[in-house]
Order: structure tokens, then sequence, then C-alpha cells
């Protein structure tokens, strides 16, 4: 597949998209079977354990699965992850580069309108996209948007985007929660707590923390699209409570079941488990400053000395994939399958203590169950594995509140999880880029800086994947990041809720876009 | 004025100096607690600029006991002010939950303190029968079971089985009566396992106590029936132990559901607390704090009156 600088219909992920949808044509998907065509109508309720009360509709806030999910459904963003991990046109119509890929212009749909039935304009957008940047916005989507130079509108129709470098996975950004369309109030601003959205459906009630209603829009412009008559999210925070009114048939779909109970779910004729493999990761970041981590031997020899089957089997209970030490996910495009996987070898590990110069290592792992569930479980495992390579990994268990702030970050070694991003650019970006906000590891690897900056301007596929290829590889020998495993996403949902044969895995349930795209029996 | 107004007044105005106490204390223990409101909703995406513009906008970076005394004259006009997470107005953000707290707690308390207090005062009757013992075992069996416990076996029993009552509590504005009290009995029903031991077994040995008093042997030795015993003669006189105990078990009842409100996912009060401790909203806190120290001061206050009006020598000054 070549790459094509001016796409309509993007073709990044040409490979993966071509073998899925052959697998569409042969009918070898396993929903083949369940899921005809989608139908419209029926209300579907649906047991979220996030969710606060002190949730508000401010798209700068949001914080949580209950706010993503709505945040979709009532609103809209300019592009959406298709199913096949592409950036589709979504309140765009079209979205094309310049050759240095800096500048961006975006053309809106002329049939998309608020639920109050005004015209999406692309001052809408731009003071949406606003919304999240400056001093004064507290916005969590802030750092991302800090590559955008100039936003201005060209017309009514046009928005154009002035980059300070090229980045040929700008518009993959633009399917983030936060970066929901809401009206221009006519000065540039947007009000945040407006409920008046483009998405397929309207708030009838809501109670933060407790419930939301929505009801679909009858004059919604996406075809195909927004299914069910009515949804009902409610927050059902304890695992037990959500599984029971599954059960019961109070609410047909829930996420995060307990994995540990989750075999008498399995037993209930009517239930059925769903798993995607997802881009969520858990990670053990080592500052590369700070000694002892600084000797890349050190970091060889912790990456050799945790047992990444046994975490996956006994922290995930099996609902995982071991990780290979960087944070590209089997299922995200430029993915290096190449690479050979780092396992469990104490004698390995030990030989790179010997080139680090040392006998055995004593190490301090700072972990809480807020950095993912069964973090502290993980970090036990890994202590008793790495015994047998003569390192003592010392497990210190830190207050779950304020941990992001106090932990992650501050300490040179803890536990952490990344939700995942659409593209490798984005991923490393965040959280790997010298001067990336979140880089965890402190790591300045200048080969792996170029090859960002690089990649990130380059339009040719081939040279890309190379590039990537590349970058996950110094990940993986020099990064500091120990990545054990791949979480999947677990949820169950009974027998009336039917999904497309291909959905988007980057986050839980169809990448929290399911209220739109799933539908009843 | 009486001796018992007098009282009363002190009282009240010892409970609002001892609420100011409490405000004090809350938001200090607020203070303590790792991370503010800012890095909470932020959380892992949170970077020293979003911080600063968020701390900012709520006026998180004033000096703490600036904060205080800015809620605190805004309390003492009467505004509980807006949650500093969602901006919200307090007082319509208490008000939905405080009703379903008070429903669930009334529910309960209606059923709870009428059985729990006859089942004392027949275990007193026929204090050792089989049925004292009964009664005794089957409450203390039931408080000794954990709460989170008692729930899930009534769900499995009543809601996976039986399928009578549904696990998830949910009610709102459009919920009738009916409909409301069939959805919460579960949940009420949990409660007044919990409780109910305590007050019987205080009422049964209340009475038992009075029993062995010389006036109770006289009133046997003439010839009055047990029951009469029981009823006339020995309960006004334990009245004053029982009152305190089922204040002790209202009071438990309004504040102490938390658990309770998140197996069944009931929005009372409880766990709007819950989340706002958990992100930090201080004058979300600070107002259901109030509320829940302000039940157990007037539940106390109210006790010691009636313990007083049930005691002769006590409500006429010697």
């Amino acid at each position: 597949m070549t790459q094509s600088i001016s796409f309509t219909s993007p073709t990044r992920r040409g490979f993966l998209a071509g073998t899925a949808a052959a697998g569409m044509a042969l009918g070898l998907s396993p929903y083949r079977a369940r899921a005809a065509e989608p139908q419209k109508g029926g209300t579907l309720r649906v047991g979220f354990t996030q969710g606060s009360t002190s949730d508000s509709l401010d798209p700068a806030t949001y914080s949580n699965d209950f706010m993503f999910a709505t945040s979709y459904a009532v609103f809209s963003t300019l592009i959406e992850i298709a199913p096949d991990g592409s950036a589709k046109p979504d309140l765009a119509e079209s979205f094309e580069a310049t050759p240095d890929a800096a500048t961006w212009t975006f053309r809106l749909r002329d049939d998309a309108t608020f639920s109050d039935g005004k015209t999406v304009s692309a001052q809408d957008v731009v003071a949406s996209i606003r919304h999240h940047m400056g001093d004064q916005s507290k916005s969590g989507v802030k750092p991302l948007l800090a590559q955008i130079e100039d936003i201005h509108a060209d017309g009514d129709n046009v928005v154009v985007f002035t980059l300070a470098a090229g980045n040929a996975d700008f518009p993959f950004i633009f399917n983030d929660y936060h970066l929901t369309i809401r009206q221009d109030r006519g000065d540039g601003t947007i009000d945040p707590d407006s409920r008046i959205g483009t998405g397929g459906y309207v708030i009838e009630s809501f109670e933060p923390g407790v419930r939301i209603e929505l009801a679909r829009r009858d004059d919604y412009w996406k075809q195909g699209a927004a299914h069910f008559d009515r949804v009902t999210i409610l927050k059902v925070g304890d695992a037990a409570a959500r599984m029971n009114a599954l059960m019961t048939g109070e609410v047909d779909l829930i996420d995060r079941p307990d994995l540990k109970t989750i075999h008498m779910l399995e037993r209930s004729p009517n239930i059925r488990i769903h798993t995607q493999d997802g881009t969520l990761h858990y990670t053990m970041p080592m500052h590369v400053t700070t000694a002892p981590f600084d000797d890349v031997n050190v970091r060889l020899a912790l990456k050799h000395a945790i047992d990444r089957e046994a975490i996956v089997q006994k922290v995930l209970k099996g609902y995982g994939t071991v990780g290979n030490d960087h944070p590209i996910a089997s299922s995200m495009p430029f993915y290096n399958a190449d690479l050979a996987q780092h396992a469990y070898d104490p004698d390995k590990a030990r030989h790179y203590l010997g080139k680090a110069g040392l006998d055995s290592l004593d190490v301090t792992l700072h972990t809480a169950d807020a950095a993912f569930n069964g973090a502290v479980d993980a970090s036990v495992l890994f202590s008793e594995a790495a015994k047998a390579a003569g390192i003592n990994v010392n497990v210190t268990r830190e207050p779950d509140d304020g941990y992001w702030s106090n932990v992650w970050l501050q300490k040179p070694f803890c536990t952490s999880y990344w939700g995942g991003r659409p593209t490798p650019d984005l991923m490393f970006s965040a959280g790997y880029a010298a001067d990336a906000d979140w880089n965890a590891t402190k790591w300045q690897n200048e080969r792996f800086n170029e090859l960002l900056l690089a990649a990130r301007a380059e339009l040719d596929s081939a040279r890309r994947t190379e590039m990537y290829g590349e970058m996950q590889q110094l990940c993986q020998t020099d990064g500091g990041a120990l990545i054990p495993a791949f979480g999947q996403y677990v949820s169950a949902m009974n027998e009336k809720v039917q999904m497309p044969e291909q959905i988007s895995e980057m986050w839980d349930l169809d990448s929290q876009r399911f209220i739109e795209r799933w539908w009843f029996a | 004025m009486t001796r018992l107004q007098k009282l009363i007044l002190s009282r009240l105005a010892l409970g609002i100096a001892t609420l100011f106490v409490v405000s004090a204390l809350m938001f200090v223990g607020i203070e303590l607690l790792p991370g503010d409101l800012a890095q909470q909703i932020l959380g892992q995406s949170a970077t020293p600029e979003t911080l600063a513009a968020f701390r900012a906008e709520l006026g998180l970076d004033q000096a703490p006991h600036t904060r205080y005394l800015d809620w605190l004259s805004g309390v003492v006009q009467g505004d509980l002010g807006q949650s500093l997470a969602s901006g919200r107005e307090v007082t319509d953000l208490l008000s939905t939950r405080l009703a379903n707290t008070m429903f669930l707690a009334g529910y309960a308390a209606v059923i709870a303190v009428p059985i729990a207090v006859t089942l004392g005062l027949l275990a007193a009757l026929w204090r050792n029968s089989l049925f004292d013992r009964s009664a005794n075992v089957g409450a203390l069996s039931a408080i000794s079971m954990p709460e989170f416990f008692v729930a899930y076996l009534l769900i499995l029993v009543f809601s996976i089985k039986l399928g009578w009552f549904p696990t998830l509590a949910r009610i709102d504005t459009a919920t009738s009566l009916g409909q409301a009290l069939h959805v919460t009995f579960l949940p009420a029903l949990t409660l007044i396992m919990v409780v109910i031991a305590h007050m019987m077994r205080m009422t049964r040995a209340a009475i038992i106590n009075v029993l062995a008093a010389p006036y109770i042997e006289m009133a046997r030795l003439k010839g009055v029936p047990r029951w009469r015993v029981v009823l006339r003669h020995a309960l006004p006189n334990a009245l004053a132990p029982i009152i305190n105990v089922i204040a002790l078990n209202l009071a438990y009842l309004i504040v102490g559901v938390v658990v309770v409100e998140v197996v069944f996912s009931y929005p009372g009060l409880g766990q709007l607390l819950v989340d706002a401790v958990a992100s930090r909203d201080f004058p979300v806190v600070q107002a259901v704090g109030l509320f829940f120290a302000g039940t157990y001061i007037l539940l106390n206050v109210a006790a010691d009156i009636l313990s007083i009006l049930s005691n002769p020598r006590l409500r006429h000054a010697r």
C-alpha cells in the first residue's frame, strides 16, 4: 500500500485492514453467525465501573469511561478511529496535509448539525479545540496540542492547522474524547457545560456518578449509526453488583467483570464474555538517570528477571499477553513482529549483572493498585522471580491517593500503565520522547528522538515501518521501561447485544464508541 | 424558662460549637491527604501547567486558611458553595442524595425499631427460654456477618434464585412510592439485620436489669401478671438506655451505610461523600460531613431529652 499525501479514505493500516476484510469476506469471524444487519430499537442499559459525582460535561475534565462513552455518544469528533485502526473522517469530510505534513487542512461535512439544528461551522471547531489550549486550559489533552502553532477557519467549512513541525499522524489526535466539538458562543469560546452536541444521542437526564439517560436524535446526520432508541449508563462501582445486575437482566452490558469470578458468569447461558486485545499495557518505568538504572546492563538484567508469563497467568488470570518492553501493541500499525521476545531467564539476568560489575542488586519498586488492578501482586511476583537472579526487589506499597502525583514520575522505579494510543508516534511522543511531560523513564536516547522526528514527518509507509521498527527495538534494549504485559479489555453482555465483526480495539468496548456502533438482535 | 428548655438551648449551642470544630478538623483532614482536586481529576495526565491552570481556576492556589475562612463566611450566610469538581451548587447536589438516604434510613428504622424492641421485650419476658435463645442467636449471627456479606446473601437468594427483588436499588424522582419500597427492600433488609441485634439486646438487658429491682418483686408478690409487670413496671424505667441505643442506631442508619449503598448502587450520601473525598472536593465533603455530625448531635440531644422526659426524677428539680 502506498501512502498518499492527501487522503479522504486513509489506508495507513493497509495490510491489517486488508487481511481483516478478507476474513470478513470469507465469513471467518466468530461473530459472523450472530452479527446480522444492524437493527434499530431497544434500550441499552450499561453498568460501568467508573463514573464519579465530580464528573462534569466540560470536555477538559473527562477522566473516566463513563464520560468517554457519553462524550462519544452525545458529541462527535473530527475523525474517528475506524475498526481497522485507520483515521476515518467523522465531522470532517476529508483532511489533507502539505508535503511536509506541517499544515493540515480539514474540510467539514456540510450536513452535520447540532441537536438544536445549527450546522457545524469551522468557527465551532476552532473554539472547541482552543478550549484545550493556552495558559488557562486545564485540559488533559493540552500537551498533545502544544505542537499546534495556529488554527484558523478558512470560510465556514475549512479549518487549517499549522504545526511547529511535520506530523503525519496528526489527524489521529482528533479521535481523543476530549476533543469533541461544541458550539462557538460567538466570541471564540465554547460553553463547557452545554449539552448541545453533534452526536447521535441527546442527554435526557444526567446525574453525575449515578446515571445518564440518552435518547436517539431523529435527525442524526450520520448514516448507519446510532441504532439503540435509548441508552442508560449506570455507575455500578462494585464488581459483584455489576455481575449480579447482568445475571438478573437489570443491565445488558457491563465492563470489567471480576476476573476471579468470571467463570461463574460464563456458566450463565445467556451471557457472553467479550475480550479485546487492545493497547492497554502495564509498565514498570525506571529512571535511566538514577543509579543503578543508569547502567543499561542493570536495566537488561531486570528485564530478564521478571516472569512475564506468570504475571499474565496469575495477575491477569490469562486475560492478557506478555509484553516485550516496548509500548507498541501487536494490533497497532507499524508493530515490529521480528523482535526477539524478552523472557524470564535468571542466568541471562546474572550475565547482565556481571557486565554491570555487580554480584547482586538491591532495588526498590514503588507500587500501588492505583497503578493498575493487581500491580501489587505483580510486583511481589517479580520480587520472587528476581531472587533466582540474585536481584533483591524490595516492594514498597504506596498509598493509592495521589499515586500519579507523588510516585509516578517521582520515584526511580514504580508501576504504571498506559491506556494506549492509536499510533506509535502518539505513544512514543506521550511517554518516551526526550521532552515529553510524561517521559516516565527520563530516557534521552539520541537516535530514538531523531527517528521520532523523522518518522513523524515522513509520509512514506515503508520508511516509517523501518523507523518505527528500530524505535521499538531501541525501547526494548536500551529504554527504561519494563513492560511485562499487555492487558485485554474484558466485558460481559447478554445475548441481545450485537456488534460488528470487526471493532476498534484501542480501548475497551469498541474504543468506547459502542453506543453508536452496536445494536440489539 | 424551664430547666428543660434551658438544657435544650445549651445543648444546641454546644452542638453548633461542635460543628465548627468538626468542620475545621475535616478541613485539616482533607489538607493532610496526599494530592488535591486538580491532581485527582487529571490523574496520570497531569502536567505542571495544567495543574497550575486548574488550581488557579478553582482558587486552590490560595493559602489553606484563606480557603477555609472563605468557605466559613459563606456557610454562616447560608451558602454552602459550589462543588469544586463539577461546579454544581452543593445544595442541589445534596438534596436528592439526602432524600434518598433519609428514605432508606426511615424505611429500615420503621421496620427495625418495633421488631427489635418487641423481640427484646419478649426475650426478657421469656428469659432463657428457647425463644430467648433463638432470638439471641439469630440477632447475634446477623450482626456478626459483615454488611456486604449479608447483602450478597440476600441478593443470591432473593434476586438471583427467586427473582423477587432487583439487585440494583435504582430510584429517581419518577419512581412511585410502591416501586421505591420494592427496589430498596433488599438494602433496607440488610440494614435491618445489622441494627436489630444491638437494639434488641439492649432492650432485653435493660428490662432484665430492672426486673431485679425490689419493686418488681413487690408487683409480682401482689399478683400482677408477668407481661403486665414487664410492660407497666419495668419498661418505663428501662426506657432511657433503650432510647439511647435506638438513637445511636438511627444515626448509624443515616451515616454508616456506605457499604450497603455500594453493593446495591444506591445513590445516597455515603457514595457522595466517598466520591468527594476521593476527588478532594472540599465543599462537598464539608457539607456532607456537617450533615452527618449534625445528625449525631441532634439524635443525641433528642435521646437525652426523651430520657429526661421518661424519668420523673430528672424531669422535676429536686
